[in-house]
């Protein structure tokens, strides 16, 4: 990422509908380089449509979403990191192999072995992912975020299965993140840890 | 590692380490040539004339069964989100795991046939012809059930919705495969005709099914 | 002299009062079990070299000629392949009613050794059969029943296979064998039924009480040294998949432990 490069993810009246009816409308932001926006609000809101609409797996059924600066030749689904609320791993596939997979298909991974180190998961580089707890998978999936580089994080509830030690470590990385100069969006139930503009869904038009 | 060998490595790994898969599909497909004799009878001259015909039939289903899980299982963990987020279209994303899918499912029932053919009295110079028939005509299969697959996890339906789309659909490769057969062993007409057309049709189904399932998919949401 | 990753410190089994004698304590199993093997290794294939010096002895079949010795492979590995579902039922009741530790790892090892045995009947029937059918395969009626035991043995084998968790899968499998118990009967008339109904020419005989004295001490020994063969090899599987699972539990247990 050129830290020189101005950097602005925006999106504009945006709308969705899923199942027939709007989850939200009329919704907007503006996020630059180093900036971090919670996205919160109850169940239901569409905390979870707006990151996959950010991340191209939804149509938005009204308004539009922009990414000035990065790569001109790429889409925001290219150049943004998805973490949903499944971990996208394969049980028969070791921690190292399902890592070295999504490198390779997602292009730009560097050192697989650092991003293990950073989230505490070196040891079990050759353990199937089978055996991992459900934090030991969500710090796994982190490792995908930080071994691959790409400037737009979307987190669904990060936090969620991870004890207060992992929650330090991914405000930690998150924060690294930030300094770097990526942006993050991320659906939260409780505070990040790091430094956050807040939007919040669901509140009555 | 290109992306598009990242994925197919990464399919065929599963298909290798999780359990089912091409096991299972020569077993059905041992099981289904069981079963016709009970049905019409052990008389060893008929069995060798329809051999051909029970040979692809058997493999036609057996194939077709396995592709049911073809994107059910990326769809279950998450992964299929993801694979929509790197720049490699998606048409060779699932063209990745379609090829996958038939190096390791379909190709051993290429090879099982002619093993098969033991127990349908078959003559070696058939069993040779029905091989390279099946090899020539299950990528068809592959890639246009694919199709069926991807409209059963975008619909999230299972069960026996695949073959009940895709079935009719693989009508055409069913009857140049079973005459490409028959033309190798009886020379009622030239072997090259029916097959020509059979890989006319492979090819065919190489381009469509991928193209289909992404709008499939794309569509899904 | 206890071996590391004792099984009652391992997560996920209960403590189960123990049924049947020392036999069901896994550890106790392999220290009893280990020891034993070579001796049993040894043994059969002592009988096996006798059996065979004997079948190499035996008188050729005036019809057949020398192929008829087939028959001494065949008919042993033909009762084998059925004394070993036998044996896997009797596993599946000790899962099922009696929860006996030791009978999910007696049943998973002891499905691929059957088929095998299955496997080289169908083989070496075929070949007995090629000289005189003049093809490799015909619906021999004998024949037909053991494929079905074969197709029901990779049925069982794909069934261990393919279910994730080692203890529904055993209930599954226990399931599956005894209703293929229950069903084998059932399914040897009517496949002998369906013989008769389309009157195929059956030139085989798989030495039924006919069979000549001289004839019968080969093969005796030769079904002994098959079942010498499938105990020592079923020993073996059943202790390695007690090895494989302590691995298993290892794994779990660094996993764990790697917590931060």
């Amino acid at each position: 990422m050129r830290m020189a490069e101005l950097m602005r993810l925006s999106a504009q009246n945006l709308g969705c509908r899923r199942g027939g009816r709007d989850v939200f409308a009329d919704l907007g932001f503006s996020l630059g380089r180093g900036e971090a926006l919670a996205v919160t609000g109850p169940n239901g809101s569409g905390k979870s449509s707006l990151l996959r609409l950010l991340a191209g797996l939804l149509r938005p059924a009204a308004g539009r979403i922009e990414l000035e600066g990065g790569d001109a030749d790429l889409t925001l689904a290219e150049q943004a990191h998805y973490l949903g609320h499944q971990d996208a791993l394969k049980s028969v596939l070791t921690v190292r192999e399902n890592l070295q997979f999504w490198s390779d298909y997602l292009g730009g991974g560097e050192d697989c072995r650092e991003a293990l180190v950073a989230t505490g998961l070196s040891e079990l580089a050759d353990i199937p992912a089978a055996y991992l707890s459900a934090g030991q998978r969500r710090r796994l999936s982190l490792a995908r975020l930080v071994g691959i580089k790409r400037p737009v994080w979307l987190l669904d509830e990060p936090a969620s299965t991870l004890d207060s030690a992992g929650q330090t470590r991914l405000a930690e990385l998150m924060g690294n993140h930030l300094h770097q100069g990526g942006l993050i969006v991320a659906a939260t139930h409780a505070p990040l840890g790091i430094a956050a503009r807040e939007l919040q869904l669901g509140t009555a038009r | 590692m290109t992306a598009f060998s990242a994925l197919l490595m990464r399919d065929l790994r599963l298909a290798v380490r999780a359990g089912g898969g091409a096991g299972m599909g020569v077993l059905y497909f041992l099981i289904v040539v069981t079963l016709v004799p009970f049905a019409i009878g052990p008389e060893l001259a008929l069995l060798r004339r329809i051999g051909p015909a029970i040979l692809w039939l058997g493999a036609l289903l057996a194939s077709l069964l396995t592709l049911d899980r073809l994107f059910a299982a990326d769809r279950e963990d998450g992964s299929l989100d993801l694979l929509l987020m790197a720049g490699m279209p998606l048409e060779i994303a699932i063209g990745a795991k379609a090829l996958a899918h038939w190096l390791a499912s379909a190709l051993p029932l290429v090879i099982a046939a002619p093993v098969l053919g033991i127990f349908l009295n078959i003559e070696p110079r058939a069993m040779a012809a029905i091989a390279i028939t099946l090899l020539a005509g299950t990528p068809a299969l592959t890639f246009l059930g694919l199709i069926g697959a991807a409209l059963a996890v975008t619909l999230r339906r299972g069960g026996l919705l695949v073959p009940v789309l895709i079935l009719p659909l693989t009508v055409p490769v069913l009857i140049f495969g079973v005459a490409a057969s028959e033309a190798a062993i009886t020379t009622t007409m030239p072997f090259g005709t029916p097959f020509s057309i059979l890989c006319a049709l492979s090819l065919m189904s190489v381009v469509v099914g991928p193209l289909a399932a992404a709008v499939a998919f794309r569509h899904a949401e | 002299m206890d071996k590391i990753g004792s099984p009652q410190a391992a997560p996920g089994t209960s403590k189960r009062p123990l049924s049947v004698g020392d036999l069901a304590n896994p550890s106790r199993f392999l220290s009893i079990v280990e020891p034993l093997l070579p001796w049993l290794a040894g043994a059969t294939v002592l009988l096996m070299a006798l059996g065979l010096n004997q079948v190499l002895a035996a008188p050729d079949d005036y019809q057949q000629g020398a192929t008829v010795k087939i028959m001494y492979l065949h008919v042993p590995s033909a009762w084998l392949g059925m004394l070993c579902w036998g044996i896997m039922s009797i596993a599946a009741l000790g899962t099922l009613v009696w929860r006996h530790p030791l009978a999910d790892v007696a049943a998973k090892t002891a499905a691929p050794i059957g088929a095998a045995f299955t496997l080289i009947c169908l083989i070496t029937g075929s070949l007995w059969g090629r000289p005189t059918w003049g093809t490799y395969w015909v619906w021999d009626a004998r024949l037909t029943s053991v494929l079905i035991l074969f197709l029901l043995y990779l049925g069982v084998i794909a069934l261990w296979r393919t279910v994730e968790d080692p203890s529904r899968a055993a209930r599954a499998a226990a399931v599956f064998t005894l209703v293929g118990a229950l069903n084998l009967p059932i399914i040897k008339f009517s496949v002998d039924w369906w013989n008769t109904l389309h009157q195929p020419a059956s030139i085989f005989r798989a030495g039924g009480p006919t069979i000549a004295p001289s004839l019968l001490l080969p093969l005796v020994i030769m079904a002994i040294a098959f079942t010498l063969l499938f105990i020592t090899l079923h020993l073996a599987a059943m202790r390695n998949e007690i090895l494989r699972r302590r691995l298993r539990t290892l794994r779990l247990m660094q996993a764990q432990s790697a917590e931060h």
